[in-house]
């Protein structure tokens, strides 16, 4: 086998469009993450918008009534799988080897891997609009809707299959995370100076590694039931819808918190840094969040109130929801303590967490609403529903991920993103969301139910409507603002190595990173590192200006690029593209993986030749 | 597997390799766990024959069982001649192992050929449909190990396999001992305890 690794020439270049395929640093892992989820931001964004133009007037027939199913049924997934997931990982993979003073993940081929399978994936889930056989049954495909008399046509599968495409890269990656947080921090890096955002992450790597597997269940049994006869949800042959729906939020529930759980670590760095004063009450964030990641495991059947489990089910869910706000809202409050009494600095990426703050304890409010079952029979499958998933996950997730954006994307790209497009990016975001999501809780509490393609005047819903896609509109433009300060920015002035004057050990070095990020493995001092240096050597005189001094890349062993792990990706692609054409495919799929994966073995982690 | 991270500094001092694979079987711990609870939420469902009484065969899962469980033995016995630096017997114990592990497999492949004479198919009731897909997913693994057996053991041919590389037969082993662990959860479970099971009139649902 070695034979092979010696056929192919080890690519050794970081340049053009080969060294992006075959790169296997972090730091640009991270940017094909960003942007690849970003793409399917706007492509998701498109299907929202074709549903507020839909719903913009009663009785409207812009789409048919299955075009509008498969509008709501991909914009979610799409969101969830392609891009609030994919963009959080974009964070883990720049952000998490530099904030704990490695040089680079524990497994940087792998997490190659994670990513290419993600995209691959992602493509695969897409080639349904080409092949005209969409994905229509709601984001979480209850049975018996995803069933085959129900969904006939190939659709379904190509949802179940891409998504246990992406659930492999799912798992890599958290797998990864976990051992690159515990194994790869520098000296004095005990867990209890973590960063709250790389606490976070090992949080949801976790959540990832445990809740994907059974989902994968899930949608494997699914895939037999419509194609090899089973009946493992299909009532006329013994078996059980509601089994679907206890293994979807088994997963799906865990899951809402690997969505918001990296934003929320995010703010924790962003908050103290523009607060100029140390995250209030560390370890109560830290074990809030680890509560948040056990009991998150407890409350799944809150998702279910209406299904008919039973007043004692009901009643164990409904108490477990609730206490699981309280953890929540110990991280509001130490996040408002963090403010209290700051010099508040309100810079966009400061504007955007505090944006994630309001938004938040507004969608965290009418989540406790629906939490008590009663309550709850009200507002199941109402826009009320609709409201509060999008104040939690636009208001908290996407917010989170632009302070983000702004705050690192010095760190990334040695630029700032331009401060005043970004007010007007955020002031638009922000009145643009509450436009089109505050007028949903109304619809829900008036009777307007989900998923409806369209609405009799008489129903009184039109008004409320209209303020929506009103709002769509001005989330358009924003986006539009966004995408323009990108381009604009890229030709702004380079900016210090520290332009926040940060906390965290990323900001020690030269903007964008050397390769090897430390060119001297830091020693940690406490919490909140790069402030105790700075403070240190103002009290000596010598006040730091600049970063850390670069070094001849050739004296640091980093590990080479490799072909081998998008080779392995498009054997795992073909595996699940055989499975939706020819099952041929599928082996052919499955001997390009086996033969990645032994060259793969074959091949060190550092080529021979970079070795001196 | 020319490695050189046996020496590479880690803040636990475990190895990277070692964790992750411990964390994957965590995951993989999940994997099977929804794929035993669909069996088991489904078990006494089964609208028509066969039924689990009717064609589950103790004693001849007792033998391949017995087999499986030996195939750990060798296993041990393959690492402690790799930390041993015992060429030969690293080579011999992994075929071994890997040999245990196709009669294994061999069995499973006579008995879901038995079955499925017997009207057992996935798509003719639930037991079908629960059993084939929960040790079709074992057996998938197993035989996953067995290449990986096999591919380690033309490495050892090769001398490559030594004191220095005893992590990478560690590996194997972990995976190896956790697929044997899982089945003797499978084998209590859908033998020892289910294979009684008789149709819905029997058995209350569960």
């Amino acid at each position: 086998m070695a034979t092979i690794t010696s056929v192919i020439p080890r690519p050794t270049s970081y340049a053009g469009i080969w060294g992006w395929m075959t790169t296997v640093d972090h730091k640009r892992i991270a940017v094909l993450y960003g942007v690849t989820a970003f793409i399917f931001m706007l492509i998701a964004g498109i299907e929202a918008g074709v549903i507020r133009m839909q719903l913009a007037s009663a009785d409207n027939d812009l789409i048919a009534p299955g075009a509008y199913n498969q509008m709501f049924t991909m914009h979610a997934t799409t969101m969830v799988f392609m891009v609030i997931m994919p963009l959080s990982v974009s964070f883990f993979n720049f952000v998490i080897p530099l904030a704990i003073g490695a040089r680079d993940v524990a497994f940087p081929r792998l997490n190659a891997l994670s990513f290419w399978i993600f995209l691959f994936g992602g493509i695969l889930m897409h080639v349904s609009f080409v092949v005209g056989q969409v994905p229509d049954a709601g984001w979480f495909s209850y049975a018996n809707l995803s069933e085959k008399p129900f969904s006939a046509d190939r659709g379904l599968d190509y949802w179940a299959i891409s998504l246990l495409v992406m659930g492999t890269s799912s798992v890599a990656g958290g797998l990864n995370f976990v051992v690159t947080i515990i194994n790869l921090r520098a000296p004095g890096m005990s867990l209890m100076r973590m960063p709250v955002f790389v606490w976070m992450t090992l949080i949801t790597s976790l959540l990832l590694i445990l809740a994907f597997p059974v989902i994968t269940v899930g949608l494997i049994e699914l895939v037999m039931d419509r194609n090899f006869g089973t009946h493992f949800f299909v009532p006329s042959g013994g078996g059980d819808p509601v089994l679907w729906q206890h293994l979807f939020w088994v997963f799906g529930h865990p899951e809402v918190y690997i969505l918001i759980l990296p934003p929320m670590g995010v703010v924790s760095e962003v908050l103290p840094t523009f607060s100029r004063k140390p995250l209030f009450g560390y370890p109560f964030v830290i074990f809030s969040g680890i509560v948040i990641g056990i009991m998150g495991w407890a409350v799944w059947s809150h998702h279910m109130f209406t299904v008919g489990l039973g007043p004692v089910a009901n009643s164990v869910f409904t108490i477990t929801t609730m206490l699981i706000a309280v953890p929540t809202g110990v991280k509001i409050f130490n996040w408002i303590g963090t403010l209290w009494k700051g010099s508040i600095e309100f810079t966009t990426a400061m504007m955007f967490a505090l944006g994630f703050v309001a938004l938040f304890i507004v969608g965290g409010l009418s989540g406790v609403s629906h939490a008590v079952s009663p309550s709850d029979f009200q507002q199941q499958d109402t826009y009320y529903i609709v409201a509060h998933i999008h104040y939690v996950l636009f208001g908290g997730s996407i917010f989170g991920i632009f302070a983000g954006t702004y705050y690192w994307w010095p760190k990334i790209t040695g630029k700032m993103l331009n401060e005043t497009l970004g007010r007007l990016h955020f002031w638009l975001l922000f009145i643009g969301m509450n436009l089109t999501f505050f007028p949903m809780h109304f619809l829900g509490m008036n009777g307007m139910p989900r998923r409806i393609y369209t609405y009799s005047a008489e129903f009184g819903w039109e008004y409320m409507n209209q303020l929506a896609s009103l709002g769509y509109v001005v989330l358009f433009i924003a986006f539009l603002v966004f995408i323009h300060n990108v381009f604009y920015s890229r030709n702004s002035r380079r900016v210090s190595h520290d332009p926040w004057d940060a906390p965290g050990v990323e900001w020690s070095i030269a903007s964008p990173p050397p390769p090897y990020n430390f060119a001297e493995v830091p020693q940690i001092l406490g919490r909140d590192h790069y402030w105790i240096v700075k403070e240190n050597a103002e009290a000596a005189g010598t006040p730091i200006t600049e970063p850390e001094p670069l070094v001849d890349p050739n004296s640091i062993h980093m590990p080479s690029p490799s072909y081998w792990p998008i080779f392995t990706a498009v054997g795992v692609a073909l595996i699940g593209g055989g499975l939706l054409s020819h099952y041929a495919l599928s082996f052919v799929g499955g001997a390009i993986a086996m033969l990645g994966a032994i060259a793969w073995s074959n091949e060190p982690t550092t080529a021979p030749s970079d070795h001196h | 597997m020319a490695h050189a991270v046996e020496h590479e500094y880690t803040t636990t001092g475990l190895n990277h390799r070692k964790m992750l694979m411990w964390v994957f079987l965590g995951s993989d711990c999940l994997f099977f766990g929804s794929l035993i609870a669909t069996y088991m939420v489904y078990r006494g469902q089964s609208l028509v024959g066969p039924y689990p009484i009717d064609i589950i065969d103790i004693p001849l899962t007792t033998v391949s069982t017995f087999v499986l469980l030996m195939s750990s033995f060798a296993m041990v016995q393959a690492l402690s001649a790799t930390q041993a630096d015992n060429k030969r017997g690293i080579v011999n114990w992994l075929l071994f192992t890997a040999f245990l592990g196709a009669i294994f497999i061999g069995f499973q492949i006579y008995e879901f050929n038995a079955f499925k004479n017997e009207g057992l198919t996935l798509g003719g009731n639930l037991f079908g449909a629960t059993f084939f897909t929960l040790t079709g997913f074992h057996g998938a693994h197993v035989t996953l190990g067995i290449i990986w057996l096999v591919a380690m053991a033309i490495l050892g041919a090769k001398g490559r396999l030594g004191p220095d590389t005893a992590l990478d037969v560690e590996l194997l082993g972990l995976y190896w001992h956790f697929v044997d662990i899982v089945w003797i959860v499978i084998f209590t479970l859908l033998y020892l305890i289910g294979g009684f099971d008789a149709g819905p009139s029997v058995m209350p649902g569960g």
